[in-house]
C-alpha cells in the first residue's frame, strides 16, 4: 500500500457516462479522483445515479462512456471477479446455505487458500468485529447488526485495498446505525482501506466522512469535507439538501466589493454573499440561510447585522434549543433554532420581532 | 487532499463495542401458584377454553370439505385398498365345502371323503339358483386356470342334482368332470378359502399362494417385478430428463426482463391448454418410422431409408413423450425458488473473486436445490403413476405398471391384484418419498 505517493489518485472517474436505455443519461459527465485511504461517500436522493456509479465501479455495469481508473491503469474491460474490491450490500447478500464461518471463507477459497491460513484470517476477520463465537451459525440465526458485521468482516477478509458499500445501514434502527457508523469508520481508518460509501443519509454522511460527493441529477453537485459542505454549499441543490436551510428569493440590484445587494420578491433590500456563477446584477437567486445563523435576541444580534422584521408564527420548545417559525419576507416557512439559555426570551405565536444574521452568513446561489 | 479535519472525529473512541441485544428481563412471575385470569379462573384453563372456541368455529368452516374428501376421496381409497386383501367369496359361496376342507389334508395326496363332495353339491346348488358360481370360478380362475371353464361347465349338470336325495355325490361329480377326481382342484380351493388373503399381493410380486405356502410363479408368468423395475427406471429417466431440460429454462424465465419472460412462461403453460391426448398424438406423428423426425433424418441422409430410427412404442418414445408432458411441472417449482434467488447474491460472489462458473456452483445452485426438488417430487410421483401417454407411445416395451393396473381394472377384472399392485406403488411412493425427507429433508423443498 506505502508504494505509491498518498496524494496519487487510486481511484478515478474520468469523464464517466452512464444510460440504460440509450435515450436518457443516469450518469452525466461523472469526474471524481480519491486517494488511497480516504474515506468518500456518495450522498444524494434516491434516483440520483449513486448506485449505478458504484455499480460501475465494481464491474456490474458498464461505463457508456469514459474512463474508470484503478490505481492508475483502466479497469473498463476487466469482470468484477479479478478487480478485487469488497462489497457490502444494503441487504448484506450472506450466502444463507452456509454457516458465517462458510461464507467468510467463500473468498479465500476461490483465492485458492490453505486452510490453516484461512481459519486464521476468518478468525482475524471476525474477531475485529467482534463476532468470534458465531462462525457456526447461519446467517437467519443472526439480528440485522450482527449479519451487518458479518458482511463487513466478509468484504474485508481477503484484504482488499477498495472497499464499495452501497447504503450497508440501511435496513437498522436508528440507535445501531449510529454505532455501526462509528465501528465502520474506524475499521476504516485503523486498517487504512480506501472506502466508497453510499447513503442518501446526509447525518450519516457528515459524520463518517472525509470528503462528501452530493449526487443529483447524475451529476456532483459539490466534493466536500463535511464542514466545507454544510458551512459552504455551492449551490441552492446542496444548500438544501444538507441539514437545515431556509430559503429567500430574489432578484440581484449589484454586487459590490464581494457583497450582492439582493431585492427580496415583497420588496425587502438584503446583503448576501455571492457564490454562485450565476449571481450577477438582474439574475434571479435563492439566498440561503442556516437557521442555527439567525438571531432575534437584541443583545445577541452582532454588529453588522442585516435585521429583519418577523411575525412569529409556531415556537416549539424542544429541550436543548427552540424551534421557531416565522414568516420573513413573504415566507412562512421560514425556521431559526435558538440555543436554550437563561437570557434568552420565549416567544408567543403572532409576535412581532426584528430577526438578524451577519451577510457572510447569507449566501446568494443559484435560482 | 484530505481538508481539514472534521469536529465529529476528535475524540473518537477506537474500540468495538458489542450491541447489546440482551434484553432487560423484568421479573414479572415472580409469585407462586397459578396464574389466575381477571374472573379468578386459572388462566391456563381460560386461555384453553377461549383457543377451544377459536378451533371449534374453524373447524366448522371446513366441515364441508372435510366431509366432501372423506365421502369422495378418502373413503373409495380405503375400500379400494381393502379389495387387495378381501376374499369373501370363496367363504360366501361355498360355507359348508370350506368347513369339511378343514378337515382334509391336501399334503396326504388323498382324495376328500363323499362328506365333502356332499357339502360341496348343496352349496352349489344354492350358489347355482343365485347365479354365483360363475364369479367364484372367475375368481379361482385368478389362481389357476381351467376354473372358470370347469365351474361354469358342471353348473349346468350340479343344478340338476338333489342335494337330499341324489348322493352319494363323490362319483357322479369326478363323473360330470374328471378335474373333480383331482386332488390340486381341491387343494387350490381350499388354499384360497381364507377370508383375508394375502395372495393377491403375492400374485403382485410374481409369487403364488400354494397348498405349500409362498413360491415363485412360472418362469413364463413373472412380468410384474420387471414391470416395477421399469416404472422405477423410466420415471427416474424421464424425472433427470426434465431436470435437464427445464432448469436452464427456470433460469432463463427467472432472469429474464419481465416482458420476454411472460412470453416464455405463455410457451411453456401453452401444452396445458391442449388436450393431453392431442399431445401425445402428435409425438406419434414425430416419433413414428414414416414419421416427421425419420422423414428429415433420411432426407438429409443422416439415416439410410431401409434404417430408419425405432423411436416409438419403445422406452425412448414413452420417455420422449412423458418429458414432455411433465416439464411445466418441473419448471413450475424451481421458477418460483429461483425467483427468489437476490440477484445481490451472485453479485457477492463475484465482487469476492468468484467466477461466474463458481459464482453459479457454489452460490446460486445450492439456493435453487428446494426447487429441484419440488419438481422433482412432483414429476416423479406424476410419472409412476401415468398411464395414457405410456399406452399411445409405449408399445409394449414401454408401458408402466399403471397399463398393467387398468388392464385388470377393465379387461380381466381382477380388482384384487388391481389393488394389490396400487398398494405396492403406493407403497414405494411413500417410501421413496421417506427417503427423501432422510437425505434432503422435505422442508427444503419449496414450492415458492
Ligand atoms: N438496471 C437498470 N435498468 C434501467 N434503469 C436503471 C437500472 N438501475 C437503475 N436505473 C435507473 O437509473 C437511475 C439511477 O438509479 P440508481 O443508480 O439506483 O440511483 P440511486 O442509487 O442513487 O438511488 C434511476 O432513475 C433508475 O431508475
Ligand atoms: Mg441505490
Amino acid at each position: 500500500m506505502a508504494d505509491s505517493a498518498s496524494n496519487d489518485a487510486f481511484v478515478e472517474f474520468d469523464r464517466v457516462q452512464k444510460s440504460y436505455d440509450g435515450e436518457t443519461l443516469v450518469v452525466k459527465d461523472l469526474n471524481l479522483s480519491l486517494p488511497r485511504g480516504e474515506f468518500l461517500t456518495m450522498l444524494g436522493p434516491s434516483g440520483s445515479g449513486k448506485t449505478t456509479c458504484l455499480m460501475m465501479l465494481a464491474g456490474f455495469e458498464t461505463a457508456t462512456h469514459g474512463d474508470i481508473r484503478l490505481g492508475g491503469t483502466s479497469i473498463n474491460n476487466i469482470p468484477p471477479h479479478k478487480r478485487g474490491i469488497g462489497m457490502v450490500f444494503q441487504n448484506y447478500a450472506l450466502f444463507p446455505h452456509m454457516t458465517i464461518a462458510e461464507n467468510l471463507s467463500f473468498p479465500l477459497e476461490v483465492r485458492k487458500m490453505g486452510k490453516t491460513e484461512r481459519e486464521e484470517k476468518i478468525m482475524r476477520a471476525l474477531d475485529m468485529v467482534e463476532m468470534g463465537a458465531f462462525g457456526g451459525r447461519r446467517p437467519a440465526q443472526l439480528s440485522g447488526g450482527q449479519q451487518q458485521r458479518i458482511a463487513l468482516a466478509r468484504a474485508l477478509v481477503f484484504e482488499p485495498e477498495l472497499v464499495l458499500m452501497d447504503e450497508p445501514l440501511g435496513a437498522l434502527d436508528k440507535q445501531l446505525r449510529e454505532k455501526m457508523q462509528f465501528e465502520i469508520t474506524n475499521l476504516a481508518h485503523n486498517l487504512g482501506i480506501t472506502t466508497v460509501y453510499v447513503t442518501h443519509d446526509q447525518t450519516e454522511a457528515l459524520t463518517m466522512s472525509d470528503r462528501v460527493a452530493v449526487f443529483d441529477d447524475g451529476r456532483i453537485q459539490q466534493l466536500d469535507p463535511p464542514d466545507t459542505l454544510y458551512e459552504n454549499p455551492q449551490n441552492s441543490f446542496v444548500a438544501q439538501f444538507i441539514g437545515e436551510n431556509n430559503t429567500l428569493e430574489g432578484v440581484v440590484k449589484e454586487i459590490n466589493n464581494g457583497i450582492a445587494i439582493v431585492e427580496l420578491d415583497d420588496g425587502e433590500l438584503i446583503d448576501c454573499k455571492p457564490v454562485h456563477d450565476s449571481v450577477k446584477p438582474g439574475a434571479r437567486t435563492r439566498v440561503s440561510i442556516r437557521p442555527e445563523r439567525v438571531e432575534y435576541n437584541k443583545d445577541r444580534i452582532q454588529e453588522g447585522a442585516h435585521t429583519l422584521k418577523a411575525e412569529v408564527k409556531e415556537f416549539i420548545y424542544m429541550g436543548d434549543i427552540f424551534r421557531t417559525r416565522l414568516s420573513v419576507a413573504g415566507n412562512d416557512e421560514f425556521v431559526i433554532k435558538t440555543r436554550n439559555a437563561p437570557d434568552v426570551e420565549r416567544l408567543t405565536p403572532g409576535q412581532q420581532i426584528e430577526i438578524g444574521w451577519l451577510p457572510e452568513d447569507c449566501r446568494a446561489l443559484d435560482a | 487532499m484530505g481538508g481539514p479535519v472534521s469536529p465529529q472525529k476528535i475524540g473518537r473512541h477506537i474500540s468495538l463495542t458489542c450491541e447489546n441485544n440482551g434484553d432487560i428481563m423484568t421479573d414479572a412471575t415472580s409469585q407462586s401458584g397459578p396464574m389466575l385470569a381477571a374472573d379468578g379462573t386459572p388462566l391456563k384453563k381460560s386461555l384453553a377454553r377461549a383457543l377451544r372456541m377459536q378451533k371449534t368455529r374453524a373447524l366448522m368452516l371446513i366441515a364441508p370439505l372435510l366431509v366432501f374428501v372423506l365421502v369422495s376421496f378418502i373413503f373409495p381409497i380405503g375400500k379400494m385398498l381393502f379389495k387387495s386383501v378381501e376374499n369373501d367369496i370363496v367363504v360366501e359361496t361355498i360355507p359348508l365345502t370350506v368347513a369339511e376342507l378343514q378337515n382334509w389334508d391336501a399334503e396326504s395326496g388323498a382324495l376328500p371323503d363323499e362328506a365333502l363332495y356332499a357339502a360341496f353339491v348343496s352349496d352349489m346348488v344354492v350358489a347355482i339358483n343365485a347365479k354365483r358360481h360363475t364369479r367364484l370360478g372367475t375368481r379361482l380362475n385368478y389362481e389357476h386356470t381351467g376354473m372358470s371353464s370347469l365351474f361354469r361347465k358342471s353348473g349346468r349338470k350340479i343344478k340338476k342334482l338333489d342335494p337330499a336325495t341324489d348322493g352319494p355325490f363323490k362319483e357322479q361329480l369326478i363323473a360330470i368332470d374328471k378335474k373333480w377326481g383331482d386332488v390340486t382342484t381341491w387343494a387350490v380351493i381350499k388354499t384360497h378359502s381364507v377370508k383375508i388373503t394375502n395372495g393377491y399381493f403375492l400374485n403382485a410380486i410374481d409369487m403364488q399362494r400354494t397348498p405349500e405356502g409362498a413360491q415363485a410363479q412360472p418362469e413364463d408368468k413373472r412380468i410384474l417385478i420387471k414391470l416395477f423395475q421399469r416404472t422405477l427406471f423410466m420415471s427416474l429417466m424421464i424425472t433427470v430428463s426434465c431436470i435437464l431440460l427445464g432448469y436452464p429454462v427456470a433460469w432463463l424465465l427467472a432472469n429474464l426482463p419481465s416482458r420476454t419472460a411472460n412470453i416464455l412462461m405463455i410457451l411453456v403453460l401453452l401444452p396445458f391448454w391442449t388436450s393431453l391426448l392431442v399431445r401425445t398424438s402428435a409425438w406419434k406423428v414425430m416419433l413414428q418410422q414414416q414419421g416427421v423426425i425419420n422423414e428429415v433424418l433420411v432426407w438429409i441422409g443422416l439415416v439410410a431409408d431401409d434404417a430408419r430410427l425405432v423411436m416409438i412404442n419403445n422406452q425412448f418414445g414413452t420417455i420422449v413423450a412423458m418429458t414432455h408432458i411433465l416439464l411445466p411441472f418441473m419448471i413450475l417449482p424451481m421458477y418460483s425458488v429461483m425467483q427468489t434467488i437476490q440477484p445481490t447474491y451472485l453479485r457477492a460472489a463475484k465482487s469476492m473473486g468468484a467466477t461466474n462458473w463458481t459464482a453459479f456452483w457454489r452460490v446460486y445452485f445450492p439456493l435453487s436445490v428446494p426447487g429441484i426438488g419440488a419438481g422433482s417430487i412432483l414429476v416423479f410421483i406424476l410419472a409412476i403413476g401415468y398411464y395414457i401417454t405410456p399406452e399411445i407411445v409405449g408399445g409394449t416395451k414401454g408401458v408402466f405398471i399403471s397399463n398393467r393396473i387398468a388392464y385388470h381394472i377393465s379387461s380381466s377384472l381382477n380388482w384384487g391384484l388391481a389393488a394389490a399392485l396400487g398398494t405396492i406403488l403406493l407403497g414405494v411412493v411413500l417410501l421413496l418419498y421417506w427417503c427423501y425427507d432422510k437425505i434432503v429433508g422435505i422442508d427444503n423443498v419449496k414450492l415458492g
